[in-house]
């Protein structure tokens, strides 16, 4: 396999493993190509790629645009709240403006479910999705997945926890998705409000129990618990809640073996995961930062570097 | 389809032979000369002309690193690419730099070669030395210095260099 066989990234639902591992085998290359003194390369001069960003983001949009001028395509940048949207241009309107500028990629992050699937359908242009709602984040369970096999070597039976407000995280779900389809035995675990009811029947185990689910893995992925997309209450405080499933310095300790700690960003320090633990060596959240460009200069390249069918 | 031998295990050995001497005659002790051999087919000739001169001047610190030059190629998006490792441990600042490549066809790949190696450093000089150089289809104005067999082709036939170590056997054959 030396070609992704979607012209979008759209979410990991719609890639093959193949496709995955593509992605990360390519990413190994970009890594070391950031670690040299000149950290540039000219694969993509002639693409003109656009970021919309509808919803507020620091590391994915930093992250994107560092990858872009990386491989030297041209970026222009676009926010929500500074734009015409605020006159009430609808979506496809804004982007093929943008497009009619002669881009040729678009990275968008949206508040809706389905936002990127919806642009695709409508527009020329290869559609990269950085989280869309509640419903997929696909660059960031790529580069946790990269992130586990610096760590782990081959993922195929290793275990992975997902601790958090599953209910209303993209990263979750992609997460599930590319860590299935790598072999890896995924468990979920939270407050039962903040765990979907169908979780199951995408062959996801449920743990309520945090001391439990530590024991059990090789991984834990600390996630936030995202207030602003919380519309009523989901457990009585912060308080509790940090009592419960927050991962603190005396816990990770305490476990039978050395554990893989992981966060997408941006932390809540003394909620899901307290300093000690962020800061500790097991934990790889900066590691994960620095494979987050890597993994997206990966499918930046092969995206540009598809002929359209 | 026919193929003809171009260089048999025999020929093959003298020629990596020569080549190392006329290395040597240019680079002395190689104090200040490093090899860099192009991904994916170039290494396998760095790291033999390496050994070769290794184990005539009997020295044990010559350097030899691996260069891979997709995300530097002037045909991405006309075919599909996959890149390889690239292994430099060594910076190329002020050296006199030997890029080895098995065929010099084109010359296209030279060229990316020539751009990627800057992400290393700014060289003294650099050398080309090539296996097999397929004279009157070059695309950019590149010549080799060093040359181990010269042959004339046509642009359908394609150069097939086999080695030891991957293909269990160092022969050179062309393909048309």
């Amino acid at each position: 396999m030396s070609h992704l066989s979607v012209n979008h990234l759209l979410g990991i639902k719609q890639i093959t493993k193949q496709d995955i591992e593509l992605i990360l085998s390519t990413a190994q290359n970009f890594k070391e190509v950031i670690n040299r003194p000149i950290k540039k390369v000219p694969s993509l001069r002639d693409i003109t790629v656009a970021n919309l960003f509808f919803e507020n983001s620091t590391r994915t949009r930093l992250s994107f645009e560092l990858a872009q001028k990386r491989l030297s395509a041209d970026v222009i940048n676009f926010s929500a709240s500074n734009s015409s949207v605020k006159k009430g241009e609808t979506l496809v309107d804004t982007v093929n403006n943008i497009l009619a500028m002669k881009v040729d990629m678009v990275v968008m992050r949206h508040a809706s479910p389905g936002a990127a699937l919806f642009l695709a359908k409508r527009v020329k242009a290869k559609i990269i999705n950085a989280g869309d709602g509640a419903h997929e984040h696909p660059t960031q369970a790529l580069l946790d997945a990269f992130s586990m096999q610096e760590q782990l070597g081959d993922l195929k039976g290793k275990k992975v926890v997902i601790v958090g407000d599953i209910l209303h995280s993209r990263v979750a779900l992609s997460n599930i998705f590319c860590l299935q389809k790598l072999g890896v035995k995924v468990k979920v675990c939270g407050p039962l409000t903040l765990i979907p009811r169908y979780i199951t029947s995408l062959g996801v185990e449920v743990e309520p129990n945090l001391r439990k689910a530590l024991e059990w893995c090789d991984v834990a992925n600390m996630l936030r618990i995202q207030l602003e997309r919380q519309d009523i209450k989901y457990f009585p405080s912060l308080r509790e809640y940090s009592m419960l499933y927050g991962l603190d310095k005396p816990m990770l300790d305490s476990l039978p073996k050395k554990i893989v700690v992981m966060h997408p960003g941006p932390i809540n320090r003394g909620v899901e995961i307290t300093s000690d633990v962020a800061d500790s060596s097991q934990s790889i959240i900066l590691d994960q930062v620095e494979n987050g460009v890597a993994v997206r200069m990966a499918v930046l390249f092969l995206l540009a570097g598809r002929q359209n069918d | 389809m026919s193929t003809k031998i171009i260089l048999d295990t025999r020929q093959f050995e003298i020629t990596i032979q020569r080549l190392c001497h006329q290395l040597i005659e240019q680079h002395n002790r190689f104090t200040d000369s490093v090899i860099i051999g192009l991904q994916p087919r170039g290494i396998y000739l760095a790291q033999r002309i390496q050994n070769e001169l290794q184990k005539i001047l009997k020295l044990k610190n010559i350097h030899c690193g691996d260069l891979d030059i997709t995300f530097y190629r002037d045909d991405f998006r006309k075919k599909e690419l996959i890149p390889n490792r690239t292994n430099i441990d060594f910076i190329i600042e002020d050296k006199n730099v030997i890029l080895v490549d098995d065929v010099l066809f084109t010359g296209r790949t030279i060229r990316a070669g020539l751009d990627a190696m800057q992400a290393f450093g700014r060289p003294k000089d650099v050398e080309l030395l090539v296996l097999v150089d397929r004279r009157f289809s070059r695309h950019v104005p590149i010549q080799a210095k060093y040359v181990g067999i010269t042959i004339d082709s046509i642009e359908s036939q394609n150069v097939k260099v086999e080695w030891k170590e991957t293909d269990g056997k160092d022969k050179i054959t062309l393909l048309s």
